[in-house]
């Protein structure tokens, strides 16, 4: 047996953004959760209180998931204040980190190397293909086994340029300053109680995000995986060397 | 090194777990609580920074509004003085404006709403997530306080308020950025009627650019402060100082 080749995948900035991402994501959505058990129903417009008809409500959930978000609440104890507290500082962290990874990965051009969507990657052909493959477990392209399949890249550029911005701007058009200052915040969003309803959907999308990531770190190696997210170094599958 | 998936699912699960109660654990520490409550100060000043100061909070159309405006916290202050003033519709009721200024006011209701006026059609947001439109009308906070004359050292405006919130004086406070916002008004009337017991009467605060615990309801007095020590327990408002809420709510 051959030892392996570790090839440097991960630039520092990634990986530095990556797990203080992973940290906050997790700081969010405990504490998110945390918010909107003071008020669990969403509604659509401009306006919306418990005489206002709701698109959803808490009680309309399956109670597994009532009982799995009563589990992940931060704090473990209902306390909006402190839930807002932790929610309110790292909207901060996620924002100028999501920011800062921008801008150098504008510079170091990992999105142009890395995370460019090319039109004959996402031709149905190619698609169906890359499913097919990930079905089979096999996630590495032999012939450039560096390289990001297409369902990653979409799902990479899905999170980093749609989902998170989204979460951060509706974020901020629930705050009535920004409001204020902002007005334009509403017209995209279709007013403040649009905003959150959102806001929490996004939030459901990265959740879905994130287990799917983890599940597809785990089938992948999950050593390898976690060591080339802190090293940067990932060693290439036998069948590609 | 070998490890199991159950091993590793479990481990993820423990170390959530472990994450999740250390996030209880930590803010405990009087250190990590200061870190963590430095978040009200890093979005105000970013939001006070980054934004116009005068910039007016989103006004809506008579078809925008709340077919009903709940109201929450207090909804009568069912105290002895308070239900004499209602009995006797508000005929003694005086706003008082005190503190760091050169003439106090003692303002009858009548005298209220004789002064030059505002309506604005604006959008409540409580801190529990829900809102609601509805009309405001009254006098501009900023226009009282020049006529009582603020003295240079006053940096706060503290309301007090004729209700106790479980048996502890409400009150709440705003600086003047905010106080001489043109939108800040001493609202007596909601939806173009006189404001019932339940949304604040006879005088409420609106400060449209905070969530809804600032506008306080049932104001009685007002005060130019130089430091918000020594007021309830220092943190500027009932909510403030007995559950954590942030002073600055405008996010």
């Amino acid at each position: 047996m051959t030892e392996p080749v570790l090839i440097k995948r991960h630039a520092v900035a990634t990986r530095v953004w990556h797990w203080v991402t992973a940290i906050t994501m997790f700081i969010m959505i405990g504490s998110g959760v945390g918010i909107l058990k003071a008020h669990p129903r969403f509604y659509w417009g401009r306006y919306g209180a418990n005489f206002d008809s709701a698109w959803t409500t808490l009680d309309q959930w399956p109670n597994w998931v009532v009982t799995g978000l009563n589990l992940i609440t931060i704090p473990a104890s209902y306390n909006l204040a402190i839930s807002r507290r932790w929610h309110l500082l790292f909207a901060l962290v996620l924002a100028f980190a999501l920011l800062g990874f921008m801008v150098v990965s504008l510079i170091n051009r990992h999105f142009q190397r890395d995370l460019r969507v090319r039109a004959a990657e996402i031709a149905p052909r190619e698609l169906a293909h890359d499913v097919r493959e990930h079905l089979a477990l096999r996630f590495h392209d032999p012939r450039k086994p560096g390289a990001y399949n297409i369902l990653q890249k979409l799902s990479y550029v899905a999170t980093i340029f749609v989902l998170i911005p989204l979460m951060i701007f509706t974020g901020l058009a629930m705050s009535p300053n920004m409001d204020a200052a902002w007005p334009w915040l509403l017209d995209l969003f279709g007013g403040r109680q649009s905003a959150r309803s959102i806001h929490f959907i996004a939030a459901s999308g990265l959740t879905l995000f994130i287990v799917a990531h983890l599940a597809l770190v785990i089938l992948a190696g999950v050593w390898n995986e976690v060591r080339s997210m802190i090293t940067g170094r990932w060693a290439q599958p036998e069948d590609a060397a | 090194m070998i490890l199991t998936r159950r091993a590793l699912v479990g481990g993820a699960a423990i170390g959530a777990g472990a994450l999740l109660t250390g996030c209880d654990k930590v803010i405990q520490h009087p250190t990590a609580r200061r870190i963590l409550f430095m978040g009200e100060e890093m979005n105000r000043g970013l939001q006070r920074a980054l934004t116009d100061r005068a910039a007016l909070a989103p006004e809506f159309s008579p078809a925008q509004m709340s077919p009903i405006f709940r109201s929450n916290g207090t909804r009568d202050p069912g105290t002895p003085g308070y239900t004499a003033m209602v009995a006797n519709n508000f005929a003694d009721y005086r706003l008082k404006i005190g503190g760091l200024v050169d003439r106090p006011l003692s303002l009858t209701l009548p005298q209220i709403r004789q002064m030059p006026q505002r309506a604005q059609i604006t959008r409540h947001d409580c801190v529990e997530g829900w809102s609601a439109i509805g009309k405001w009308q009254g006098p501009k906070l900023g226009a009282l306080l020049t006529a009582a004359g603020l003295r240079p050292q006053a940096r706060y405006i503290v309301f007090t308020c004729a209700d106790l919130y479980r048996g502890t004086p409400y009150y709440e406070s705003i600086d003047l950025v905010d106080a001489f916002h043109p939108q800040t008004i001493l609202a007596w009337a909601l939806n173009d009627r006189v404001l019932d017991v339940a949304h604040g009467a006879p005088v409420r605060l609106r400060v449209e650019r905070q969530l809804g615990y600032k506008h306080a309801k049932y104001v009685m007095a007002i005060d130019a402060v130089a430091s918000l020590d020594g007021i309830g327990k220092g943190k500027g408002g009932y909510w403030e100082d007995n559950v954590d809420y942030d002073w600055y709510a405008g996010i």
